[in-house]
């Protein structure tokens, strides 16, 4: 077990492999959600001291990787205004629209900034009276609420320039969409811990019986995620099909009642598409008619984009985990950090990153071996 | 982005009526709305995204995921410098405006 002097307890992670181990039978596919699951798993090799019966299948989890083209385009447009402060979190700057990105669009002069927090952005539009202040409010259940607040105190401070250009997306929905392609492999998931410190536990049993998957709520250390394997396996050798909290120390099956009661309060679910997969119904949050007045895209009228995605780029099935990064024929090629391609080789949730990261720096024995 | 960071709260305070701490994230100090574990107090430990406590963590599940994400860039990437590493990964030059403010004189003589 060549990286084991690497995780946090060694003992711990090798009784932890052990007794998966012991349980698995047969093979099994699992999809860990999560792109900061992902990166965890290939940076420790966990999916190369599995025994080779479990399969690893990296899934959607990365909100960057995820959002439309077409609103990285409404972006760009948006952000190349001269009355515009366009802010941002610092991991969009280099995702590829129709030929631009933020980093460009910002060396030509446009007025950029990357911000910490979306209340940073409030900040902004308050010492700037005369300008347009627009946050780009990308995410999962996780930078949802965040955002939600953000808009919550610009109409209770009564902040005119700011807005939001929304682009939020919901798990469980792309959980459902996955478990319904014709091409699945998913036998189990590893549901994505902080998506579930906001929004609890609940929305999964029903995901789980009708699909009979089982759902393991899991965190993002090694061991975090060696036990939701653990627990995924046990599962899937009994028959079972249950969700279980393998990330009890930051999840409440309830979540923060909190953070979903702003939730439902500034945002409505609506339909969404997701970059490289598609629309998925009922699968992202814009905001409710009583803060549409917060809405960048109605504010700037950003209409008639015409998108033009790669047709190299095969980051829509590594999204899917229909294929792994180094199964596209670009990958470590064409597309490269520096030149990517698609948004998962850019960001730092991102699957194709994560490989060439990691991965390229090994020789990869196992994984040669499943390429072929 | 999407990964929250454990951080420790080491100040609270209301600020446009709206509970506010400075916490504490290995080093690097943020501001961070508490209004979502609004019973947090100074020395707790919370999961913080993008500036908001979402979470009540203990300590020493704090300090084991803090050492991960550090080990992973995380916090580079969260607290860093976003538009050095967009310039370095896209072997551009660094946009203009993106730097930090030129120094001072005395900050320019401690720095040298």
């Amino acid at each position: 077990m060549k990286y084991l002097d690497e995780f946090s307890d060694p003992v711990l992670a090798k009784r932890l492999f052990d007794d998966i181990r012991a349980v698995t039978t047969r093979p099994w596919s699992l999809m860990e959600v999560c792109g900061g699951q992902t990166h965890s798993i290939i940076r420790h090799g966990i999916d190369q001291l599995l025994p080779e019966e479990i399969q690893l299948i990296h899934g959607p989890g990365c909100p960057v990787c995820v959002t439309p083209l077409e609103i990285i385009d409404k972006a760009l447009e948006i952000a190349s205004r001269p009355d515009v402060i366009f802010c941002s979190f610092g991991d969009m700057l280099r995702v590829p629209g129709s030929g631009r990105d933020l980093f460009k669009v910002k060396s030509e002069g446009a007025d950029v900034r990357v911000v910490y927090s979306p209340l940073d952005a409030l900040k902004i539009a308050q010492e700037n009276p005369d300008r347009q202040v627009v946050f780009f409010g990308i995410g999962f259940e996780t930078t949802a609420p965040p955002n939600a607040m953000t808009v919550y105190q610009a109409k209770k401070l009564g902040i005119p320039n700011f807005s939001l250009l929304v682009s939020h997306v919901r798990v469980p929905p792309a959980i459902d969409a996955i478990m319904n392609s014709p091409d699945c492999r998913v036998q189990a998931f590893l549901a994505a811990g902080h998506v579930c410190t906001v929004m609890g536990t609940t929305e999964y049993p029903e995901l789980a019986e009708r699909h009979r998957v089982p759902i393991i709520v899991t965190g993002f250390e090694p061991l975090d995620i060696l036990e939701g394997i653990r627990r995924a396996v046990i599962q899937l050798e009994a028959g079972e099909h249950t969700v279980e909290n393998a990330y009890p120390r930051a999840v409440q099956p309830e979540g923060s009642p909190a953070a979903r009661a702003m939730l439902s309060d500034v945002f409505e679910v609506t339909d969404r598409a997701w970059r490289g997969i598609g629309m998925i119904p009922v699968s992202g949050w814009r905001l409710s008619p009583k803060y549409r007045e917060f809405d960048a895209e109605h504010r700037f009228s950003v209409t008639g984009i015409e998108t033009e995605e790669s047709t190299v780029c095969r980051s829509g099935e590594v999204l899917q985990g229909l294929i792994k990064p180094h199964e596209c024929a670009a990958f470590g090629k064409e597309c490269t950090p520096r030149n990517p391609l698609g948004a998962t080789m850019v960001s730092s949730e991102g699957a194709c990153a994560a490989y060439y990261l990691y991965r390229r720096l090994e020789t990869p024995d196992k994984e040669a071996s499943s390429v072929g | 982005m999407c990964l929250a960071v454990p951080g420790r709260v080491l100040e609270i305070e209301e600020r446009d009526a709206t509970r506010m701490a400075k916490v504490d994230f290995g080093g690097v100090v943020k501001d961070v709305c508490l209004e979502y574990v609004p019973d947090m107090k100074v020395g707790d430990y919370a999961i913080v995204h993008v500036g908001f406590a979402l979470q009540r963590l203990d300590e020493e599940s704090a300090k084991q995921t803090l050492e991960l994400f550090e080990n992973l860039g995380v916090l580079e990437e969260e607290f860093g410098d976003a538009w050095g590493k967009a310039a370095r990964d896209a072997g551009a030059e660094r946009p203009a405006g993106t730097g930090l403010p030129p120094l001072k004189g005395a900050e320019k003589e401690a720095r040298s």
